[in-house]
């Protein structure tokens, strides 16, 4: 327990901790403000505004289509009209329907909690999961390259013992950070909605499925934090775990996504990792594959479409947590300490 | 008088694809009695480090057996762990911390009383700096630093890899002064180190190391005395005489160098055997001097290290024990 706390206090004494800590959280504070400023809220004038530029649109779009009538007729009784320009009868050219000018259409944005918090918490959980992933990484990448884990071990020569406690200590601290700052982050929200939005529609329904998509993006932010963790410490050195990142994304993911898709394998991004992010934080993500038109009875294009759930990316996450940490702890019991 | 550390036929040996095997430890043996100040004494290379490593549990051996306080290890490390004090190699800190939160951490992870982080960092003389950060230090400060660090649980075996590395000279006496102060205070202190002239003043028993075995151990006394050569010089009144000497002498078996103004005899057990047999031949003696041999003349013949004129040794060129050979491949070496 004494190793635990040590380790806690060493972690929050870290100034790159600290650094990036308030990084990530000025960050999350920047988007909140950005949507208070970027939305506002949506009241009768704003209605009636938004119902006359409706309005004043369709006029316009049906003054334009009587001049074009006219000009076809003229064109056609001249004899010089343009078959690029013109359609074949002059009466084709008709105006689109009113219904086709929506008066929400011109409405200022406005931040609906019930319909726009649930995709704000993917920006949240990526932010802190990347500064859960760096802390992370530094935090015992930087003991191991600075000879600060050969010291440790000299008092308590108990390798995995140390690594877990350590791992404990810093899934903590993240655990502590991603829910102090999800509160905030759904504080500050509501208040972007309650003055530039809207809170209705809010039932407790709703709060349950935050929650859980919350809690799914905390899961996310650990996982991070962990593997970070976990590659630095199988190659003893912060470098380890950024590069293996910089390595996997360009090669593995960029390099990947251009062969696949010059290979024209179906659903390229089935094979990319953000997908799997995503599909755990909205549940699911529908991939869609153009080249395989399937018409309808009405002629209509289908795409063929290929679904990720949120169960598929947990058997990814867990199954990559688990390789990647259990090779950390591997050779840590095994390998020697030089 | 009981060992405090016992180490019989340890071996470690590192196998490269490349470079093929190399035995870092072949066999060795070492043992420490309680109470003592004891030199750990090798060439670069020779296993010294490796050897502390082991004991610590940092490298896992290929074979042997160590004991620290009658305990076996690395089994019983976590249980003896804490009346060990040990730095190995350069002292390592992270460079952002103060000297006093890097003791602090330290003290808590150990649960050390805090109140034993003050008294360490004033027997190092580093009070005064103990909230400057450790990047800020200079190399002789992080070595008082990581002596401070070893001293925080009031060890029974105090391990000190090159303690005095970076140390000024006044440094190196505080040291010196510490170590025997410790030594009497009934602390255990294994002392590896270069500064050979520091080991003979300072420890009661040495063990030298070559190509990762044991080449000597005992009280320093008796290592020195084991490998003192016998050799004595002589003068005589009138130099003149020295033909007549050498003469005389080389008939009674004893072997004689000549010198412009003396001679250097070895193989002597007794130099009043010199003064007698002299005499006989009306030969008088101005001067007969035994030369002392000391502890870096030892070392050096023992690892067969001595620098030779016009060659450049290599680091593994050493010797091996039971072999006079200059090995730089054979046994220890890269592809042995």
């Amino acid at each position: 327990m004494s190793l635990y706390r040590t380790e806690l206090r060493r972690l929050t004494k870290r100034r790159f901790t600290r650094y990036m800590t308030l990084l990530g959280l000025l960050v999350l504070a920047a988007v909140v403000v950005g949507m208070f400023f970027s939305n506002q809220k949506i009241d009768a004038a704003a209605h009636a505004r938004a119902e006359r530029q409706a309005e004043q649109q369709y006029q316009d779009q049906l003054r334009y289509t009587e001049q074009e009538r006219a000009a076809c007729e003229q064109a056609e009784a001249a004899g010089t009209k343009d078959g690029n320009r013109f359609p074949p009868q002059c009466d084709m050219i008709t105006a689109p329907p009113r219904e086709a000018f929506q008066a929400e259409w011109f409405l200022p944005s406005t931040f609906d909690f019930r319909k726009s918090f649930g995709e704000m918490l993917i920006p949240f959980a990526a932010i802190l999961g990347l500064v859960g992933f760096v802390v992370g990484a530094s935090f015992i990448g930087a003991e191991w390259s600075s000879g600060g884990m050969m010291n440790l071990l000299l008092w308590r020569p108990k390798r995995l013992t140390v690594l877990l406690s350590k791992l404990a200590a810093l899934l903590t601290g993240a655990f502590a950070l991603t829910v102090s700052a999800g509160l905030l982050w759904y504080g500050g929200f509501w208040l972007v909605a309650l003055f530039r939005g809207s809170t209705e529609k809010v039932t407790s329904g709703v709060w349950q499925s935050l929650a859980l998509t919350g809690l799914r993006g905390l899961v996310l932010v650990l996982a991070a934090t962990t593997i970070g963790f976990a590659l630095a410490s199988l190659g003893r050195h912060t470098a380890m775990a950024l590069g293996g990142v910089v390595a996997l994304l360009v090669v593995g993911q960029f390099g990947l996504g251009i062969l696949l898709s010059m290979a024209r394998i179906p659903f390229v991004e089935a094979w990319l990792l953000p997908t799997y992010a995503a599909a755990w934080m909205q549940k699911k993500v529908t991939l869609e594959n153009w080249e395989a038109c399937n018409a309808t009875f009405t002629g209509e294009c289908k795409p063929e479409t290929f679904d990720i759930t949120w169960q598929q990316s947990s058997v990814m996450l867990v199954v990559g947590v688990a390789v990647i940490l259990g090779g950390a702890l591997w050779a840590m019991r095994r390998r020697d300490i030089s | 008088m009981p060992a405090v550390l016992e180490i019989e036929g340890l071996r470690k040996t590192y196998k490269s694809r490349r470079r093929g095997t190399r035995n870092a430890l072949d066999g060795f043996d070492m043992r420490v009695s309680a109470g003592q100040v004891h030199g750990f004494l090798g060439p670069n290379g020779s296993g010294k480090t490796t050897t502390l490593r082991t004991l610590l549990g940092l490298i896992r051996p290929n074979g042997g057996r160590m004991s620290i306080l009658g305990h076996e290890v690395p089994e019983a490390l976590p249980t003896v762990a804490g009346q060990v004090g040990a730095i190995v190699e350069s002292p390592q800190f992270f460079p952002h911390f103060t000297a006093r939160d890097t003791l602090s951490l330290l003290a808590s992870a150990g649960e050390v009383p805090a109140t034993r982080v003050d008294e360490v960092l004033e027997l190092v003389g580093l009070r005064d700096r103990a909230g400057e950060r450790v990047k800020t230090y200079s190399l002789g400060m992080k070595q008082r630093l990581a002596v401070a660090s070893a001293l925080l649980k009031k060890p029974k075996l105090l391990i000190l890899d090159e303690p005095a590395n970076g140390l000024d000279p006044g440094g190196i006496r505080e040291m010196r002064t510490l170590m025997r102060n410790l030594s009497e205070s009934g602390m255990t202190v294994v002392l590896s180190s270069h500064i050979l002239g520091e080991i003979q003043l300072i420890c009661d028993s040495v063990t030298i190391i070559s190509l990762g075995r044991r080449v000597a151990f005992g009280p320093v006394d008796e290592v020195l005395a084991q490998h003192s050569s016998g050799a004595v010089r002589v003068r005589l009144e009138a130099v003149t005489d020295l033909p007549a000497a050498t003469e005389a002498l080389t008939r009674a078996g004893i072997r004689v160098t000549g010198q412009p103004d003396h001679l250097m005899l070895g193989g002597v057990d007794k130099p009043a055997t010199v003064t007698r047999l002299l005499a006989e031949q009306g030969l008088y003696v101005s001067e007969l001097a035994p030369i002392a041999v000391d502890l870096e003349s030892v070392f050096l013949e023992l690892t067969s290290t001595a620098p030779v004129p016009g060659q450049h040794r290599q680091v593994d060129q050493s010797t091996k024990v039971g072999g006079s050979e200059q090995s730089g491949t054979a046994g220890g070496g890269w592809g042995a």
